[in-house]
């Protein structure tokens, strides 16, 4: 191998640099969505790469759902003060009462579809004309349709049959007043690729996704954190399990797997022996329709 | 580990979703709830067989009516190698989204289905390879099944395209002949196709050699942000970041910054913050430079023994993608690589017929899908290099002024 080849990684690696300094350059007042997982914070690391030794050039917002994971809240609050970034937090709970919303019910109530509201005031409120997000073409497939540079209409829909040509490494951002743009700078990573971007910048993450021992019932064959927001049924039994986490999103709807995996090194290896893809393992809600994720972009989520 | 590029073409239902399907089954690199979601979509069918084509027919309208819409990626490795696939889609009206799926990919496999040969599609989609100096070929004779895995049909679609890839200059074309639907040649070698003495598909696409397809002789550098961090400690700093595009950068250089043709030197090369003596494409890097010049977005930093061109017109062929037709005279905007000039097409001197590649008088306007060789003048001059010498230095695209749409692919001649 010639001295001047980049492997796999780096070049993704350099790949999504780029974008973000697209972005940076062509928009007023672009942000990046942050949720506290393993892809946001990938997405912040490569933020800080691509603006060193100037901070990075936007802040992160997040959309929450107030059905967080205390330790995923606790790691957001230390991550922006690391970086340097202002931190924007808009709840979905505000939204929820400003705009008389129906809260969803059931035994695993999910706000997630909420947050759409919540994202469209908030890019409304600060007039982003970008909002960078960790999605990933890898993880469902209709995501594996989306350009990288992503334009919105005013209402923030995705039009999957009317999408621009996007060519070579150019990324064409123009956009009227009230359309945003959505960009995702690690569309073309892969889970896998995620964690060993991960260790091999030995980034730390929250501690749910190792080994801890966790409350959970199961539902389904999956295993569901108990916490204030869930109501288990009667017949409900509540066990003490070794989990962790391969996604973090809301408590009430992301599953936990069975794990004796303490390290990066040990979490690695068992994410590549699975043989059951991380959505199909941890997300409860997206079972729903086959379409679940198109439709829902179709109507402005991230 | 190193990462192929690959997209699928070829003309409506020649099996390019289904190719793709099969090599991630074939493969193991389809996971098992993902499996379990084909079975439940596909339960209706009579043989009981699952339609692999529904693994990269995402969108509903996709589904519903058995065609590939708009570009879908899949990523799979084995132990050899990363791949990135795009899948494009057959139809003509779709074109637009093929070439974007084509304007990153190493490799093509143009799909040629056994019983029909050669059409119309797989010529534009083979021209849409040539055009955008797509290193490597394959062409991947399908439904081998349904023509009794018979040689001659074979030779004869070869000796067909044998033709196409001279008339098109496509050097380093492979045949393979399949069967998507049975598995036949994809991962494992066929049983049904004793005649045939070469790799399966996945075989070859392990081991094509792409690690030169990078340019490391021409140094091209393009200013995508300037840092400035303004802080107590990095008062005067001012780096140029970008992507290396081509070619080496060493410190202590001697740059040219153009269109403005001002000399100077390199004074220290950036990684993501750390200091590094030399850069190569396609990293990211900020440079910063000797002297206190004016620098903005979309200006070229290059060696100064090695100059591009500069110039405010330029020939071009142009593939025109938009449902609007061109209108000659027509403002648009150019975007090459981060800069963006306004531009006005000025004259369309012929268009190329995809069936014959004959240059044709245009008539009319210029619509959708077509291939024209135009001239184009810019408001301010661009720093480019012919396509075909260096492609990532010589493609842009134009953008309406109107409704922001990416109207146009542009290889610069
Ligand atoms: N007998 C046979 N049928 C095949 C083979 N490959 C694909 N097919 C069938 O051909 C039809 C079209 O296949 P697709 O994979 O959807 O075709 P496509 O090229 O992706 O089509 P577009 O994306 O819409 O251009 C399907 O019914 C497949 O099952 C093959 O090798 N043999
Ligand atoms: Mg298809």
């Amino acid at each position: 191998m010639s001295q001047y080849q980049l492997n796999y990684l780096e070049q993704l690696e350099n790949e999504s640099i780029h974008i973000f300094r697209e972005v940076a350059a062509q928009f007023e007042k672009p942000a990046l969505l942050f949720s506290g997982g393993k892809d946001s914070i990938t997405l912040v690391q490569l933020a800080k790469k691509a603006f060193a030794p100037g901070k990075i050039p936007f802040p992160l917002v997040h959309i929450d759902t107030g059905h967080n994971f205390p330790e995923a809240l606790e790691y957001r609050d230390w991550l922006a003060k690391e970086v340097g970034a202002t931190l924007i937090v808009r709840k979905v709970e505000d939204t929820i009462k400003q705009r008389k919303l129906t809260e969803p019910k059931g035994k695993f109530p999910s706000r997630n579809w909420l947050q759409t509201y919540t994202l469209l005031d908030t890019i409304e409120e600060f007039e982003f004309d970008a909002c960078i997000g960790g999605g990933r073409r890898d993880e469902e497939k209709a995501r594996a349709k989306e350009r990288i540079f992503s334009v919105r209409d005013e209402f923030g829909q995705w039009n999957p049959k009317l999408q621009r040509p996007e060519l070579w490494n150019t990324y064409n951002g123009r956009i009227q007043k009230g359309e945003n743009v959505r960009v995702f700078p690690i569309s073309n990573w892969t889970e896998l690729d995620i964690w060993n971007y991960i260790r091999s910048e030995q980034i730390p993450l929250p501690s749910i996704y190792f080994a801890h021992e966790r409350d959970v019932i199961e539902h389904e064959g999956q295993l569901v954190a108990m916490s204030e927001y869930v109501q288990p049924a009667a017949d409900d039994i509540i066990v003490k399990k070794k989990v962790r986490y391969r996604t973090v999103g809301d408590m009430t709807c992301t599953a936990a797997v069975e794990s004796n995996a303490v390290t990066l090194d040990e979490v690695i290896n068992e994410i590549i022996s699975t043989r059951i893809s991380e959505r199909g393992e941890t997300r409860i809600d997206d079972k729903v329709t086959e379409a679940a994720m198109e439709d829902r972009k179709k109507n402005g989520y991230f | 580990m190193d990462l192929l590029r690959f997209i699928t073409a070829g003309s409506v239902d020649d099996g390019k979703s289904t190719l793709i399907g099969r090599l991630l089954y074939d493969s193991k690199n389809i996971l098992i709830d993902q499996l379990e979601a084909l079975e439940r979509s596909t339960k209706n069918r009579e043989d009981g067989s699952v339609d692999l084509a529904l693994l990269t027919d995402g969108l509903r309208a996709e589904r519903e009516q058995g065609i590939t819409i708009d570009v879908a990626y899949r990523y799979f490795s084995t132990p050899k190698r990363k791949f990135i696939i795009a899948d494009a889609p057959g139809h003509v009206q779709y074109t637009r989204n093929m070439i974007t799926g084509a304007s990153n990919a190493n490799l093509i496999i143009i799909l040629v289905d056994a019983r029909l040969g050669v059409i119309e599609q797989t010529r534009r989609h083979s021209i849409i390879a040539s055009l955008l100096k797509i290193k490597h070929v394959v062409v991947a004779i399908n439904k081998m099944d349904l023509v009794e895995y018979s040689q001659d049909v074979f030779n004869n679609i070869v000796i067909d395209y044998t033709d196409v890839a001279k008339q098109l200059g496509l050097e380093n074309v492979t045949y393979i002949p399949i069967s998507a639907l049975n598995g036949d040649n994809i991962v494992d070698k066929s049983e049904n196709i004793t005649w045939y003495e070469g790799k399966p598909l996945l075989d070859f696409l392990e081991e094509v050699e792409v690690s030169s397809d990078v340019n490391l002789t021409d140094s091209r550098f393009q200013v995508q942000f300037v840092i400035r961090p303004q802080t107590e400690e990095l008062h005067d700093y001012r780096g140029y970041a970008g992507k290396v595009v081509s070619g080496i950068y060493k410190k202590g250089d001697k740059v040219t910054v153009l269109p403005a043709g001002i000399e100077t030197t390199i004074s220290s090369l950036e990684i993501a913050g750390k200091d590094i003596n030399e850069v190569f494409a396609p990293q990211s890097v900020t440079i910063q430079l000797a002297d206190d010049i004016d620098i903005s977005r979309g200006d070229s930093i290059v060696k100064s023994e090695n100059l591009p061109q500069v110039s405010n017109e330029l020939e071009v062929l142009l593939c025109w993608m938009d449902d609007k037709p061109l209108i000659p005279g027509n403002k648009y905007y150019l975007q090459h690589n981060s800069r963006l000039v306004r531009s006005v097409v000025k004259q369309v001197e012929y268009k190329i017929d995809v069936n014959t590649l004959q240059h044709l008088p245009l008539e009319g306007n210029v619509k959708l899908n077509e291939v024209v060789k135009a001239t184009i003048k810019t408001a301010s001059p661009v720093v480019y290099d012919p396509y075909d010498k260096l492609s990532v230095n010589g493609s842009a695209v134009l953008i309406d002024e109107t409704s922001n749409s990416t109207v146009a692919a542009v290889l610069i001649k």
